[in-house]
Formats: structure tokens, sequence, C-alpha cells
């Protein structure tokens, strides 16, 4: 196997793997603080963020391995992310 | 996905393992912990909790006069102590005074049995390790945690057919039984094992996702707000100096009872005790609710008045409070006990035979199978030393319980550092034995330790099985007839090792007869 090819096979795995590590907790953080936007109590909210948040993570981790290609699954979480960060900055 | 499911329980399946079995043994943490100090009586009636609280109140306030806060946690008919602490005015910041003790609740007196963290250890162990902080220990165990939960949807993902597989065991196939065997024992336990990970993830949520906590709660007053969400311990105000005795407990105490009805008070708080601005809380108890959320009633601690109730949360607290409250599963009776301590089990059987299939699946794949690659011998070793090595390691705590100095120094400390040295052994031993050998070897020493634990105890103490078994000491006979199931469960899978003829034959044949065997197979994610 050539060097090239061998990048060709393992850079879009690569990209998943840090995808789903980084993506999944960033999701969810991010999640966890946009929460914050609805019409809840303070206590409450931060707990409602903090009970969903592994849910959240664990949907990013297998969507980025369930999509046809690393550009969709970064794509995806980038949209995602794009909808919740005006909300946690609204915090 | 299969390969998400692979690498997702592969990379952390040996502290997920270890983490399995330690919080497995933990539901029984407190029976565990009454075999570990033998010197203790054994309670032979149930006691008012409200005389105890009383008593071990009084002891405390004569040890620690001026302690600011003290907690005892009152005894529930499984543990034959009392466990208390109390905080002591420091001087500067960070030298605030702590201590904690146990009590016998018929006397009042601190125990004097032999020092050990008892069941405690495999309790905090499961979820913090130890030789590293807590704070880098919960972080791996959280982190150990959320990859299960992966690989668990995963799992589900890859395997489809769950219900045809389930009925399908095919014992003797190499590959194919190890494989039927983690389907099983997956599928029957599922609810269960993604409950007890998501729930596990919750006891230290506030620790994994604290960006929600930093960006709203900024005021003392809003941080207030949300611990009354989550506990009964309200902070000490400032003490006035006035000297003042404490109102009766057991008064409180029994109010409480009154008004939980058959439930009884599960902890008794106090903050500024002997001060003027004494507060006394009475929290309820973990049976007959599933929940852990704050349900406890305020009294003034020098008049005696009751001043308030608090016994709702809001909805989202509510559901961390029973989220972990699943977890922990101290709600329960006995029979549910042990139904949860058999599902844990094949949590950990679970773990367990995905390590394995890992292995039985890539040797059948070798070139050559004499010298397998670096990965294959190191997951090969690893997997004897965390599986077998474990059970031995384990065992080993306790016959360090009992073979060690009762007046060491330190002693807690080296039952502790027993289990790790042996454990160390064993991965010594993996590494330098041929695979199945080890295997053999070590499951046969988890097997003989075992099956000597009652003889051990018999030696070294004043109360034997059959002494147990005779007065219905159901706590000490209990631990010792476990020991002897669990040798028993050694010695089938150390015959059935030995019986395996060589792996990579064994591998091949069955990989040959279903060629459809790759549920769990290794394909490109």
């Amino acid at each position: 196997m050539t060097a090239l090819r061998r990048a060709r096979v393992i850079g879009p795995l690569v990209s998943r793997i840090v995808a789903a590590l980084l993506g999944g907790y960033a999701l969810a953080a991010l999640f966890s603080v946009a929460v914050l936007a609805l019409p809840l109590s303070k206590p409450q909210a931060v707990l409602t963020g903090q009970l969903a948040s592994f849910a959240i993570c664990t949907g990013v981790v297998i969507w980025v391995f369930a999509v046809r290609s690393a550009l969709k699954a970064w794509i995806g979480l980038l949209i995602v992310a794009a909808a919740l960060a005006p909300l946690a900055w609204s915090v | 996905m299969s390969g998400l499911h692979t690498w997702a329980g592969l990379l952390l399946g040996w502290v997920l393992y270890a983490m399995f079995l330690t919080g497995t043994v933990s539901f029984f943490k407190e029976e565990l912990s009454q075999w570990m100090r033998p010197e203790q009586p054994r309670l032979t009636q149930p006691l008012d909790p409200a005389v105890v609280a009383q008593r071990v109140a009084d002891e405390i306030g004569a040890i620690a006069p001026g302690a600011t806060q003290w907690s005892i946690k009152l005894p529930d008919g499984r543990s034959n102590t009392v466990y208390a602490f109390w905080r002591l005015p420091g001087g500067g910041p960070g030298a605030r005074g702590f201590g904690q003790d146990l009590f016998d609740p018929v006397t009042g007196h601190r125990v004097a049995a032999r020092l050990t963290l008892g069941g405690d250890f495999f309790y905090r162990f499961h979820f913090q390790f130890y030789y590293m902080s807590p704070f880098w220990g919960r972080l791996l165990a959280g982190l150990a945690a959320m990859a299960m939960l992966v690989a668990i949807v995963a799992g589900v993902i890859t395997h489809k057919k769950i219900f045809t597989d389930f009925f399908t065991f095919r014992w003797g196939k190499g590959q194919r039984s190890w494989l039927d065997a983690h389907n099983a024992l997956s599928v029957f336990g599922l609810p269960f094992h993604v409950m007890i990970t998501y729930t596990g993830l919750v006891t230290l949520m506030a620790l994994y996702v604290p960006w929600g906590e930093r960006a709203a709660i900024k005021t003392p007053a809003e941080r207030q707000q949300l611990s009354a969400e989550l506990n009964a311990f309200a902070q000490a105000g400032k003490p006035s100096g006035e000297t003042v005795p404490l109102a009766s407990i057991e008064a409180m105490v029994r109010q409480a009872q009154q008004r939980w009805g058959t439930t009884d008070a599960g902890r008794v708080n106090a903050t500024n005790p002997g001060d003027a601005t004494a507060r006394i809380a009475v929290t309820r108890g973990d049976a007959g609710r599933v929940s852990m959320s704050p349900d406890y009633i305020e009294f003034d601690g020098v008049t005696g008045k009751l001043l308030a109730v608090h016994d709702r949360v809001g909805a989202a607290a509510e559901t961390r409070g029973v989220l972990y409250a699943l977890h922990l599963g101290r709600f329960s009776d006995i029979a549910t006990r042990w139904l949860y301590f058999l599902v844990s089990l094949m949590g950990t059987a679970m773990v367990g035979t995905g390590l394995v299939l890992w292995i039985v699946k890539r040797r059948a794949k070798l070139p050559d199978p004499e010298r397998p690659y670096f990965g294959f011998r190191l997951v090969e070793r690893l997997n004897i030393a965390s599986i077998a090595g474990l059970s031995i390691a384990m065992t080993a705590f306790l016959w360090g319980n009992r073979l060690l100095p009762v007046a060491m120094a330190e002693r807690p400390f080296w039952e502790i550092h027993v289990f790790f040295i042996v454990w160390g052994l064993t991965l010594l031993h993996a590494l330098l034995r041929p695979a199945k050998a080890a295997w053999r070897e070590q499951l046969w020493t988890a097997a003989a330790l075992l099956a000597l634990v009652p003889v051990l105890n018999a030696v070294t103490t004043q109360r034997p099985l059959w002494r147990s078994l005779a007065e219905g000491d159901w706590e000490f006979a209990g631990i010792e007839l476990m020991c002897w199931a669990l040798a028993a469960l050694h010695a089938v899978l150390a015959i059935r090792t030995a019986r395996q003829p060589a792996g990579a034959a064994a591998g091949r044949k069955a990989e040959r007869r279903s060629p459809i065997g790759t549920a769990a197979g290794e394909t490109a994610p």
C-alpha cells in the first residue's frame, strides 16, 4: 500500500474519530448551556441540560459513524452547533 | 457500526470490566463490611433509630464539642455500625478540620473492630479507582461509562435479530459460542445495562458537564437554590457564639418517623450544634422510595420546634433523584438486591465475553498462530489479568483482611495494597506463561482462594460458618456461601478452558462452519 492510499483509507477514519470524540462532547456541552434559554428556573434548566447531555453525546457518536462519509458527519455536526450556538450565546 | 461497537468496547473494556465487577459486589457492601469487621457483634434485633441517633449525637458532642456540623447515618437493618462525620472550625481556609468514625449503635461508643475500609473499598474503586486523585479517577470512570453507552447502542444496531439469536445457543463451538454467550448476556439484561450505565453517568454529571452550571449559577443565593434541589445539606450559618445545649434528637427523629409512617429516618444532620443558632435536619431513608432527591424536615436545634418540611423539588431534580437512586439500588429489599446483583454480574460477563471474543475472532485469522502480532498478545494478556486476575485480587483483599496483623499501622491501606500487589502479580504471571496455561492456572487459583475463604475465617475468627448458620447470621454466612458459589463458577470456567482444543484450530473450524458468523464482525466502520 502506498503512503497516499494509506492516507486515503486512514484519513477519513481519523476524521470520524475526532468528530465523535470532540463533536460528541462539544454538542453535549453546548446543548447543556442552550437549555438555559428555555423558560425554566435556573436550577431546573441546569439539571435538564446535564441529564440530557449523555444521550446527545451518544447520539452524536452513533451519527458520526453511521453516515456515509466523514465530510457529511462534520457538516451535520456544524449544522446542529449553528442552531444551538445562538441559544447558548443568549444566556 | 460494528467497528464502533468493537473498539468502543475494547479500548476501555478492561476498565469497564473492573468497574462492573466491583460495582456488582457493592450492592452488598454493607454485608461485606460486616464480614470484614468480625469483632463487631452482629445485631440480633432491630434497633430504634431515634434512640441510636440520640446516643451517637451525645457521643459526637463529647468527642468533638466544637463541631460546626455533623451528620449521622442511621442504621437501616443492613449494617451493624453507624457512620458519622463532623466538621471542626479550622484556622485559615483549607485548614478546616474533618472527622469521621463508626459507632456502635448499642453502646454509642466508637467501634473497636479491626480497621478496614470494608465493602467501601470496592464501592469507591468502582467509580474513582485508587492511587490517583478522585478527580481524575472519576473522569476516567465517566469516559469508560460513556464508551459503554456508545458500545451498547452500537451493539443493538449491529445486532439486528436479537430474539432469534437469544434462543440459539451453541455450546463448544469456539467463536460461535463466545458470540452466542455475549449476545445472550447482553440481550437479557439490556434494559438493566442501559439503565445502570446512564444512571452511573448521572451520579457524577455535575463533574462531567459543569458548563450550564457555570453559565447560569453566579450568586451564592443561586448556588443555594441549586444545592437545595440536590441534597439535604444546609450550609451552616454564622454561629451566635452563645452556648445552648441541643434539644432532644430522639424526639425529633420520632416526629419524623410519625410523618413518614413505617419508613425510617435515614440521616440526622446538625448545623451549629450547641449554639443558639443550631438547626437539625432529619432526612428520609432510602427504603420505600425510589429517589435520592432531598426529603427532610428541619427543626430548631434549641427548642426542638418543627421549622420546615422540604419534600418537593423540581421535575428535573426529581428525575435526577430517581435515576441516582436506580443506580445505587438502596431502596431495594433483599430480593430486589439479589436481582440487581445477578443481572449486574451478567453485565460483567457481557463485558468479559466481549473482551475474549476479540481474541477468539482474531486468532482464527492469524497468519501464523505461533507468532501473533504485538496488539494481539497485549489484549490476550490484559484479558487474563483483568478477568481471572481481578477475581484473585478481590479475593486476596478478603484474605488480607483476615491475615494482616490487627494492630498493624495503616492497616486499611495495606489491605488495599495487597489487592493491587496481587493484581500486579497476576499480570506478571499472564505475561510470562503461555496464554492457555495462564488462564487455567489463574482460574484455578481464584477458585481455590474463594473456596478456602470460609476455612480462613473459621481459623482466624470466633465466627466459623457452621456457627453463623446455626445462629442465622445471614450476613456472615451469605458472604461465605457466595464465595463457594463463585469458587464453583471459577472451577467450571477453568475446566472448560482446559478442555478447549488448541485455540487457533478451534477458531478456524468454527469460522468455516459458520461463514456468516460476523454479527459482530470486523468490517470497516
